[in-house]
């Protein structure tokens, strides 16, 4: 039986982290991701966790301890946010690189300067090619899921990467709903041990990581970590799966709402795809032909599935809450956009970027974007590629 | 896996090279050999040799065999031919001459 | 938006608990088999600003994640808000407003812009100082939203509160007493002006 509980975002990843028990979580406070070491912590303090709890400095020291200790072996952990990632930045590259299957926690905030503490995605957005896989969750309960699975998906053998685990700030980290807990026990066999074939406390055989790579190597090292990141798609499948047989919730690389015979539709992710999808229901009820697609899997990027999904459409809005400053759109409308090359009837496709800094998002604005396919659709026109979505003019 | 060994030589696929640049053997450095770089080689007269062992400690390669406190030669496969022993030893044990 | 989705919004000041009882309310609610959100929207958090919390309250699930602007129901927790913040605006006329106040709501109908919905009040400030000796308005409002929302019967929310009281203060035991007064206090003493 599933336990019923109410959770804050923060709360749900700290409880996912104490069912998970991790060998070593080194970590650094950083708003709004401050409560989840913060929760951890009183774990351990309590002996509800046996991790080895590394307070550092700085959230370089951060992940270069998570580095060390899972180079070491262990199963590590930590969480951030926004400044904080950015300063973890030259390590998250060494993680990946290193092939070192760390779970972490990203709670969405906007990257100073000005100083902002507010949910939007330009951390985790301009982390997006550190060779990390990046799952993001619309709510609590999808980030305690995912987090679960996140440490199957980075430990495989076929995977081997790091996974960070997004979910927006305050907006999902600071409110509390309803969630779906599994027993402890079932956390524990469903993400089993750590099974490892080389490790640097192996001392039956020991091995040296993260060498100097000249020329002559370092191009296969990066070509077989793309391999890697490939492979990941698979084995997040496969976990999905396994995963919903013992909660019965689904999970794939993005989920699909009322695409069936949808003519629009709006690519999000996050927290903005559950009020996007009150707006569906709601154009839906009005006989508009609406759909949304609610990205899970940013990297690897789902570009044959989402291809799939997308190439029956009229028009696409894909909404970026981060901007890339191209200025040629988000970054994952960029994305987007190229997976629809090949389709050679393709549906028009634009940009909006949205909600940065914590502008509230609200039903109104989803309703504005869907306003503004049906009007291509109906012109077979697009007046503007690249949007702002509720800035003030 | 306890025999996986790492994949020398600069023609190594991205399929076989290991996960990361992780080095599976300790000490693999003795499978690299150096000797190929030499351009000078010194060479060692045994009989005029006092067993010192002033040449040992400072060959940069561990390039000078020893066996029961003994020198017994040099390991060509490895000495790089820099020539520091030939210039430690106080009495001239060592030729230096020019690699053929 | 589902139709039975009770919408909330709480105006108070840093310090005295309005995202506390936002909390305390989902929790009520969320005990009695409720879907719920409760959560705070961040500004300037220092003792004394302005703040607002909100409640979700549903049978089923909640998905929307925006503020709320157009409420079923605004709690005030400071008087003193109504000068400074249009408590009402999007206030829908057929719920109401909750106000932390001494006066007969009708006394305070020219402070809320127009507004023509029912306005209720509760002495936050008298029953605190009674049940608990100090000033804590966020229990007493507790009782009353409650009273006026009609979210749950009368014995699930004090049986609710209690065990909630009981974890929140477990380690100060004495002051739960205290709470559940002013909780039953308030919920008996709001008196409405309805429409």
């Amino acid at each position: 039986m599933a336990i019923r509980e109410r959770l804050s975002g923060n709360e749900a990843v700290a409880t996912a982290m104490k069912q998970i028990n991790p060998d070593v979580v080194a970590a650094f406070p950083i708003t709004p991701s401050t409560e989840v070491p913060q929760y951890f912590s009183q774990f351990v303090a309590n002996g509800s966790v046996d991790t080895e709890f590394v307070a550092v400095e700085s959230e370089h020291s951060a992940m270069s301890a998570c580095v060390g200790a899972s180079a070491a072996g262990a199963r590590v952990m930590t969480a951030t946010s926004a400044n904080g990632l950015a300063l973890m930045w030259e390590i998250l590259y060494i993680a990946a690189s290193s092939r070192l299957p760390i779970v972490m926690p990203v709670i969405n905030r906007a990257l100073s300067a000005p100083i902002n503490i507010h949910n939007d995605h330009s951390d985790s957005m301009g982390a997006r090619d550190s060779g990390w896989i990046q799952l993001y969750s619309e709510d609590n309960q999808e980030a305690y899921d995912n987090i679960i699975q996140a440490i199957r998906i980075a430990e495989h053998k076929d995977v081997q990467l790091p996974v960070m685990v997004c979910m927006d700030g305050f907006i999902v980290s600071h409110a509390v709903e309803n969630i779906e807990l599994l027993e402890t026990e079932k956390v524990k066999e469903f993400v089993g041990e750590r099974e490892l074939e080389d490790y640097l406390l192996n001392a039956e055989r020991p091995v040296s990581m993260g060498p100097l790579d000249l020329p002559p190597h370092y191009f296969e090292h990066k070509r077989q970590q793309a391999e890697a990141m490939k492979n990941a798609k698979k084995v997040i499948l496969e976990i999905a799966e396994e995963y919903e047989k013992l909660t019965g919730r689904k999970y794939g690389l993005f989920e699909e709402y009322k695409m069936e015979d949808a003519e629009v539709a709006i690519v999000v992710l996050n927290s903005t795809a559950g009020t996007a999808k009150e707006v569906v229901d709601e154009l839906r009820e009005n006989g508009v032909k609406a759909g949304l697609i609610k990205l899970r899997v940013f990297r690897p990027f789902p570009v044959d599935e989402l291809k799939e999904a997308l190439k029956d459409l009229k028009a696409v809005a894909v909404m970026d809450k981060a901007d890339s400053f191209s200025a040629a759109g988000g970054p994952v409308f960029t994305e987007i956009r190229a997976a629809l090359y090949d389709v050679e009837d393709r549906p028009e496709i634009v940009s909006y970027i949205y909600g940065l800094g914590g502008r509230d998002v609200r039903v109104d604005d989803i309703k504005k974007v869907y306003d503004d396919l049906k009007e291509i659709v109906e012109t077979g026109k697009v007046e503007s590629v690249y949007n702002y979505l509720g800035v003030k003019e | 896996m306890k025999d996986k060994k790492t994949p020398l030589g600069g023609n190594v696929s991205w399929k076989e090279t290991t996960p990361g640049g992780i080095i599976y053997d300790a000490g693999n450095a003795t499978r690299y050999k150096t000797g190929e770089w030499r351009s000078m080689k010194p060479v060692w007269n045994k009989d005029k040799c006092k067993q010192c062992m002033l040449c040992f400690p400072v060959c940069p390669d561990s390039s000078i065999l020893v066996e029961d406190g003994k020198m017994t030669g040099i390991d060509y496969d490895h000495c790089k031919g820099c020539g520091v022993c030939v210039e430690a030893c106080p009495f001239n044990v060592f030729d230096f001459v020019k690699e053929e | 938006m589902s139709k039975e989705m009770i919408e909330i919004r709480w105006h108070g000041r840093g310090g005295q608990g309005a995202k506390t009882a936002s909390l305390l309310l989902a929790e009520a609610a969320f005990s009695t088999g409720k879907y719920i959100q409760g959560f705070p929207e961040y500004g300037p958090e220092r003792m004394g600003a302005p703040i607002t919390a909100y409640n979700r309250i549903s049978d089923e699930k909640i998905r929307i994640h925006s503020n709320i602007y157009e409420p079923d129901y605004v709690v005030v927790v400071d008087e003193t808000l109504l000068k400074d913040v249009d408590v009402t605006a999007g206030l829908k006329k057929e719920g109401a407003v909750v106000i932390n106040s001494a006066k007969n709501p009708e006394e305070l109908r020219s402070l809320l812009n127009g507004y023509e919905g029912s306005i209720y009040t509760v002495d936050a400030r008298t029953i605190s100082m009674d049940t608990l000796g100090k000033y804590f308005p966020n229990t007493p409002m507790l009782g009353a939203i409650a009273k006026v929302t009609n979210i749950m019967e009368e014995e699930e929310l004090f049986k609710a509160m209690e065990e909630s009281f009981q974890h929140k203060f477990a380690t100060k035991p004495e002051v739960i007493e205290g709470n559940m007064e002013a909780l039953k206090r308030a919920y008996k003493e709001v008196k409405g002006s309805e429409r």
